[in-house]
């Protein structure tokens, strides 16, 4: 039961060869270009999503800002389609791997961090201290804020995959259950088989809102900095 | 293929497998899909057949591996 419920999140391999690059690289398929100004319905939805998408997320920030634009909409295009491809049933998720997400999150903290100390660096070591705190708390305050700043692309990796993990676990148990109810009692078997549906759901939610969740903090990051 | 029968396992032999030709394959073929069933009024299907392939191809995997189902 426990090699069951963890095997799922295995790192896929076919006689021998890791194919989990090319699991990585299978959204891209689903996201065609296109060198038309009219295109076919798939090409026109995305584009009116992306277009609304960078519209909402992107307002905020200065010229140096935008710039981040490309990086941040193909981030929250990579981890939206992952999470919404990783709810098919049997399939891997690549988010579920914290090396992964490490990976995105570690380069793109650090590049806000770098981009703000090398541009405006009295203000960037000034986010150490807020303002207006007693002369005898400063030393500790640096080093809390010090800490803090280093938490985030921890932080931003680790929401990720607990998540998603999180999500994928208990639909594995809840469905496991529903299925082991029905020889016994399946009224019980219905009710769970319907705390599944909302589950499904609900993972479907969280599977978009934790992409826009990274982007947009990434881009608070971006903002402070910029 | 402009090849006779007969002649078909020595020009198989006289392919030279570059890189550029492989993806040449691989390129042509996705297109030839994407026209047919993608770039249409209905979408939709040449989508789901592509997610239906990768769901299929998902379930066989650990079948795959050696000896572990």
């Amino acid at each position: 039961m426990n090699e069951n419920l963890f095997a799922s999140f295995a790192t896929p391999t076919m006689m021998g060869l890791p194919i989990v690059i090319l699991i990585i690289m299978f959204p891209s398929i689903l996201f065609p270009s296109s060198n038309r100004l009219i295109n076919n319905r798939l090409i026109s939805i995305q584009q009116w999503l992306v277009q609304l998408t960078s519209k909402q997320m992107m307002t905020i920030h200065n010229n140096k800002g935008q710039t981040w634009t490309l990086m941040l909409m193909s981030l929250i295009l990579f981890i939206g389609s992952t999470n919404l491809l990783g709810l098919l049933p049997h399939s891997f998720t690549p988010t579920t791997q914290l090396s992964m997400n490490l990976g995105m999150a570690i380069p793109l903290w650090a590049g806000t961090v770098f981009m703000g100390f090398r541009h405006k660096t009295k203000a960037a070591l000034a986010h150490f201290l807020p303002q207006g705190t007693p002369i005898f708390l400063i030393p500790m305050l640096v080093i809390i804020e010090t800490i803090s700043l280093f938490i985030q692309p921890m932080a931003l990796a680790v929401r990720l995959t607990a998540n998603i993990t999180a999500g994928h676990l208990l639909i594995h148990l809840i469905g496991g259950a529903t299925l082991a109810l029905m020889d016994i009692s399946p009224s019980t078997a219905l009710i769970t088989f319907i705390i599944l549906i909302l589950l499904t759901i609900l993972e479907f939610a969280v599977a978009m809102i934790q992409a826009y969740v990274f982007t947009l903090l990434v881009s608070l990051y971006l903002h402070d900095n910029t | 293929m402009n090849v006779k029968i007969e002649e078909l396992p020595r020009s198989i032999l006289m392919w030279d497998f570059i890189p550029k030709g492989i993806t040449g394959v691989f390129q042509r073929g996705s297109y030839r899909y994407y026209n047919k069933y993608v770039n249409k009024k209905g979408s939709l299907t040449g989508v789901s057949m592509v997610l239906a392939v990768y769901v299929l191809f998902n379930y066989i995997l650990p079948f795959l591996q050696g000896t572990q189902t």
